[in-house]
Formats: C-alpha cells, structure tokens, sequence
C-alpha cells in the first residue's frame, strides 16, 4: 500500500470548525434583529439605507482588490459587516448616497489601504461615521421620530434637560435615533446570540456597560449618586457600539486583562463625553479613541507565563 | 494520605472532538507475528546505539540488537526471532532524516533469548540494581517523548522527590491504547509504578486519568485498593491534560519552573504503558519489543487496538485492520493534535508509536489561511498563558529575538492555538521554527563563549 499525495504537515491535524467566515456571518445574523427593528420603526428608509450601504461595501472591497491585483475576500463576510454598521450610524432620514460614501470610505481607505482584513487600526464602520459627521454634520444630526418622521431629538439631546422618554419606548426602540442603534430589545438578542455563540467574549460589552452604569450614576445631574444610569444604557448608541463595534477583534486587544481595560476606558469616555463634552453621542468617539490604544493595552497586560515567578 | 490533593485546573485548554469511541471498548489483540521487522537502532532521547549484531547472525526475541555506553540512551532489543537480512539506513516515523536500522526475516517460531526470565521481587533489590534493569529493557517513556526510563527516575540528589504522577489521561484524540492497558491490565500498572516508586524513592504516588474513562478509573481503583500510599485520581478531561507540566499543575497545584522539569518540584511522572513496560521486564523478564498502538480513523475499515512488535511496518498494521476504506489524505503517528505526518507507509512501529491514525480528505482539509482577525482565541487557550499571535508573527517576520523576548521557549506546542485559530494560521508550526533558531543562537553563543 503506497500512499500518493498525502499531506506531510506540521501538527495540529485537526481544527474547530470556526473559520473567519463562519464568525463573520454570525455577526451579520446578530445584527438582523436591529435591521429589522430600525425598518420597523423608521420605515422604508431604513431597509433602503441598509442594502445600499452593504452593496457599497462589498462593491468597494471587490472593486479595490481586483485593482489592487489582490484575492477578492469578499466572502470572508466582513465587508458585509461594515455596510451594515455604516448604516445603523447614519439618521433614518439621511440620503441614500450618504452611508454609500460612508462605507466606501471605510472600506478603501480605513481597511484596504492598511492592509485589508485585520489591518486596520481603527474600527472601519466607526471611522466612517467620524468621517460623515465631519463632512456633512446636517444630514448626520438630522433626527426624526419614529413611524412619522417627524423632526425631533435624541434622547441624549433632551436628557441633558432632564428629560427622559418612557424606559419601554426606550428598550423597545420607539424613540429617535440612528438606523440601528434605537431597539435596545434587538440589539440584545443579537448580543445574546454572539455570546451564545462564543462569537464575542463579554469582557469588553461587560466592562463597558458596567463602567457606564456606575459612572452614570455617580456623576448624577443633581449631585453624586443622582445619575439615570438605566437611561444612559439605553440611550444612543451604547449598546451598538458595546456588542457590535468595541468588540471588534481587529481593533480590540487580545489579552484577557486588556478586553477589560478597553471596557473601563470606552465606559470613562463615554460618560464624560455625554456629560460635559461638546457632542451629546459619546460612544464611537470613545470607541474610536480605545482603537488608538489597543496596541499599547496588549503590549502592558501580557498574562503571566505558566512557570515564571508572580 | 499525606497532602490534600487538590483538584484544580490549569488555564486555557480545548475540547477536540474526542473520537475515541471508534476503538475504545475493543480489547488489545496482538498482532500477527510480521514477516519482517525493521527496528531503528534510535527510538528514544539521547544518543543513537550501535548494532550489535552482523548481517547474517540468528536472533532471539529479546535479544540485544542495539546498544551505546552513553548515559542518556536506552538500548534497542529484537522482537522477533530470525536472521538478520540487513543494517541499513531506513524510515524513521519520528526523525527528519532516515535513521540506521535492523532489517531481521522473522522465522515465525519467536523462540525467546536465553536472557529473558522473571527477575525475581523488585523490592529485595536496591533502587540502583532495579535502575539498571529498567535500562538493560530498553524502556522510555511511552507517551511519545521517549525518554530513557532509568534516567528520569535518578534526579539530582539534592531534588527529593515527593510524587509520582502516572499519567494515565491520554487527552489526544482518537487514541485508546492507555487506556486499554488500565481497563485491561491495571494490576500490572500498579506493579510498574510501585517499580518505578522503588527506583526514584518515591513514598506516594497518585494515578491521573481523565473522567471520559470510568472503566479504567474503577478498574485501577480496585487494583490499588488496599495500597496505602497509591492513590487513583480522576481529571477533568480537557486537552492537553496529559502534558506533564498542566498534570502536575492540576493534581498537586504546584507549578515546573520555565525551562524546569517536574523533579525541580518534588514530582515525577511516568506515562502508564511505560508502568506496564517496566513489570513486564520484572515480572516477564521481557525487554520493550513490543507495544499497545491504537489504529484508527474513520476510513480505517476496521479500528483497533493491537500489540505490536516494534518494528512492524505501519502499512502491514493497517492491513491487518482490513486495510481501509477511502483515500487517505494524511497518515499520523501519534494523535491529532501532536502526531507526526507520515509520508510512506513503510516506516515501522517504534516505542513512542502510541497510534496510527489515517485521517480522511474532508478530515484533513481546513480551508484557507486568510490574515489574522485578532480574534484572540488563540490567547485565550493557550495553556501556558502566551499570546501565539504575536509569537507566530514574530517568527514569520525572522524577529528570533521578539519571539524569544515573548517566551516563545515556553510553548509546549500542544496546538490549542492552531486547532482553534479561525484564520487557520499555522501557528504552531511557526512558533517551533522560532524555537529552533533561538536554540540554534544560544548553541552557537555557547560555542562561542567555550572558545
Ligand atoms: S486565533 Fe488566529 S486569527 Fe485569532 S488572534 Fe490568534 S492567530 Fe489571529
Ligand atoms: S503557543 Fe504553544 S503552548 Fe500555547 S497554545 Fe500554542 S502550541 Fe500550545
């Protein structure tokens, strides 16, 4: 018996059936959810921004690539991703053209031109939003109410007045907002989904939200202790940003220790972004800012190696 | 009892798919008796022996074939009776490069050597006289580091040693040979390892397998009942729970040093086919020739657990399982997670063969390798606490010093890392190169310091 063509490789002979692909998809089932509460609640808009914005996407990454004389990985699902998030961050009323500029950005020049997949340094889909309200600050901060469109504010907008709209209207999603950030109900199924799935670890989402709540809380609006911290939770784009965008492996560090750190130090920005910063939306801004720091997190919280002293 | 044995984890670590149903309750059958053996003069750590036959001469199972004076070696023995055929370089299941062998034509009577007789009761003798036993068989340890017995039960003087650890988790996949022996030869499990006790001194001893197997835990249970200072203890099954270094961690909670070995920390530990190697060369008289291999994988026709003489070629092993059943795509030595890929069939079982294993075209495809994502799986199974990511692109990039800086001499390369990696980078395999030019460096700074 003569063995042709075996593989002669170097061990492991066997892997988890988990591929790059295979947790991407997963992504972009956990995010159905969401897609769905957004079209429920701002209508037609809201399914039109969303395909135009993935199509963009994945039309940039396949055309950038074939340009580039690189394999088109389109199939890795990511870019998907992306299109995705660009939508869920833009106002349901934006024009259409809007998230398709913002996910070809994200996509040529946050991803592919450092590298492509697993390169870039900040979270692609985030630095686009940064890029959108830079660039066209109307259309991002322009907000309407759900089912009417009619104009109004965000929550974060009137909480700075004290006033917060009902928790149910809240959790449910029937408040204004962006695409895809507004149903707290949605965004927590998909999160429960990841974390079923071991998709995403809960250290950073868990940090986060821990850190929001306690700061919240503290720093109240009349005095120490006085905080909303349930309204802090379920307003703008924290949740989103916690499961979906602070939890993205690329951009995220890879140490135990550090996940928790990224949580604490998106929590810390995000508060004092919401409280006295110029922007009520704290969260990519906080996000984005932890990115930069990923590589220094992971360089100072190296576990401790079996068999070395304490 | 002496200490509280406690029994804690160790960080890290993965669930394969264990598939070991596919041989697990068959019973150990010998192996036909092989037409001819090709047994390599080097099966072991240390250094190679020389023949001590001619082309020509008649053996006897049992005999002598090879041996060397050095002190970190053990000396290989025929395994069938007949007439040397040949010495030549021949293939080598574990070494790169082919290795100098013994081809001897069996005559099919395995009429025994004059030298192979029962040795008489292990505990009237001195621990140096049982040592010199235990090396005059041949015997290394059987898990597949293979390491010369008599050598790693005479640590330095200055290191007492407290335990013995007989490791009996066999957490590789696929792999039941282990644990055949336990369910099937407990008694003669304990009889080694009150052997091995006597060599090294040691007062107590705890036998370690993994909770998947209860019919070998009970059945060691019952054979050390009654022995007050052997214990039977049951792990929590999870690769790589056999490594040495994450046993004595789970069993005693005592943690080997970096670059340390298990007698820095009072332990000793031996794997269990090595037990029933030593009281078969007490009880029986007979050297290591033969051994329990595990054959198996899904498109072997018929998986099952054989003693084989060492020296049986993989490929008449296979036949004897009915030979198989699809094309294979890769032939391991060993289990999945750290065998050796094999690339003809011809190479021989030697001492450290604890499985065949044929792996099929859909088993052995992964998919692509793709850049990492940073999904930090690795990091979070990586059973001694490095972060393989980082280690693997430094050895990519020939940054030998960063990966040195980085621990990279810390891997065990068990393969958590790779099997979970969703990129299906091969980090393992990168890890090992950088281990190799970092060893390679201080040899030659060593050289260099000498002059
Ligand atoms: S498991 Fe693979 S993809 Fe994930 S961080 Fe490690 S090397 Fe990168
Ligand atoms: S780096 Fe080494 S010790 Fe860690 S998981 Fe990978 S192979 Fe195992």
């Amino acid at each position: 018996m003569e063995l042709e063509r075996v593989v002669v490789s170097s061990s492991p002979h066997l892997r988890s059936p988990a591929t790059v692909p295979v947790l991407m998809r997963d992504v972009v089932v956990a995010l159905v959810p969401a897609a769905l509460a957004g079209i429920v609640f701002f209508g037609y808009n809201a399914l039109l921004l969303t395909v135009a914005s993935v199509v963009a996407a994945v039309a940039a990454e396949a055309a950038y690539q074939k340009v580039a004389g690189k394999e088109v990985s389109v199939g890795d699902w990511s870019a998907v991703i992306t299109g995705i998030l660009v939508a869920f961050n833009v106002p349901p009323s934006a024009p259409l053209w809007l998230p398709v500029v913002g996910s070809a950005f994200a996509i040529v020049v946050v991803k592919q031109l450092f590298g492509g997949i697993g390169s870039n340094f900040v979270n692609p889909a985030l630095a686009a939003r940064a890029f959108l309200v830079a660039s066209w600050p109307a259309h991002m901060t322009r907000w309407t109410s759900p089912f009417d469109a009619v104009s109004t504010a965000t929550p974060l907008v009137t909480m700075g007045s004290g006033e917060v709209p009902a928790y149910a209207d809240m959790f449910l999603g029937n408040i204004a907002g962006c695409v895809g950030e507004t149903s707290a109900l949605a965004l927590l199924i998909g999160a429960g989904y990841l974390l079923a799935r071991r998709v995403i670890d809960w250290r950073i989402p868990g940090a986060y939200l821990g850190t929001v709540s306690v700061l919240s809380w503290i720093l109240g609006p009349r005095g120490i202790f006085t905080g909303d911290p349930l309204a802090h939770l379920l307003a703008g784009g924290l949740l989103l940003g916690a499961f979906f965008m602070a939890t993205d492996y690329v951009t995220s560090p890879v140490t135990k220790k550090g996940r928790l750190y990224m949580g604490i130090g998106c929590g810390i920005l995000t508060v004092l972004i919401r409280l006295y910063g110029g922007f009520p939306e704290g969260v990519s801004y906080s996000i984005l800012l932890m990115n930069l720091a990923t590589p220094l997190i992971d360089k100072f919280t190296g576990p401790r190696v079996f068999g070395h002293a304490k | 009892m002496t200490e509280h044995v406690e029994a804690v984890t160790f960080p890290g670590g993965i669930h394969p798919p264990y598939r070991k149903s596919y041989t697990k309750d068959k019973a150990v059958e010998r192996a036909g008796e092989p037409e001819v053996v090709v047994i390599p003069l080097h099966q072991h750590t240390g250094a190679p022996n020389e023949a001590q036959v001619a082309v020509g001469d008649e053996v006897r199972v049992g005999q002598v074939i090879g041996a060397t004076d050095a002190f970190v070696s053990a000396p290989v023995h025929s395994s069938v009776s007949g007439k040397v055929k040949a010495i030549e370089l021949g293939p080598h299941p574990a070494m790169g490069a082919k290795v100098m062998s013994v081809v001897i034509e069996s005559d099919g009577t395995e009429t025994l050597h004059d030298s192979v007789k029962p040795r008489g009761d292990y505990s009237d003798m001195s621990p140096d006289d049982v040592k010199t036993i235990i090396r005059d068989s041949g015997i290394v340890g059987l898990g597949g580091a293979a390491f010369p017995t008599a050598v790693k039960v005479s640590p330095p003087k200055d290191k007492p040693i407290d335990t013995y650890l007989l490791n009996g988790a066999e957490c590789e996949p696929y792999l039941t040979s282990d644990h055949r022996l336990m369910v099937e030869r407990a008694d003669e499990v304990v009889y080694g390892l009150r052997v091995l006790m006597h060599a090294s001194g040691t007062p107590r001893a705890v036998v370690c397998v993994e909770d998947n197997k209860p019919d070998a835990i009970a059945a060691l249970k019952k054979a050390v009942a009654g022995l007050e200072n052997i214990e039977v203890t049951a792990l929590h099954t999870k690769y790589p729970q056999g490594s040495e270094k994450h046993l004595i961690k789970a069993v005693l909670s005592r943690e080997v040093p970096t670059g340390g070995l298990p007698f820095h920390v009072g332990v000793m530990v031996s794997n269990a086919g090595t037990a029933v190697a030593v009281s078969d060369a007490f009880q029986k008289g007979m050297p290591l020739i033969e051994r329990v291999v595990t054959v198996t994988g899904s498109i072997v026709k018929e998986p099952r657990n054989l003693l084989a003489k060492i020296g049986t070629r993989f490929g008449d092993l296979i036949e004897e399982c009915g030979g198989l059943t699809g094309k294979p795509s890769k032939v391991l030595m060993g289990g999945p997670m750290m065998g050796i890929a094999q690339y003809t069939l011809e190479v021989p079982v030697i001492k450290g063969t604890s499985g065949i294993l044929v792996l099929s075209e859909e088993e052995a495809d992964f998919g692509p390798t793709v850049p990492c994502v940073k999904c930090a799986r690795c990091v979070d199974v990586c059973p001694v606490s490095l972060l393989p990511l980082f280690l693997a692109a430094y050895s990519e990039r020939k940054m030998y010093d960063m990966a040195e800086a980085s621990n990279a001499l810390d891997c065990i390369e068990c393969g958590c890392c790779s099997y979970v990696c969703p990129a299906r980078r091969p980090l393992v395999h990168a890890i090992r190169v950088a281990k190799a030019e970092i060893m390679q460096k201080k040899r030659r700074e060593m050289q260099a310091a000498k002059k």
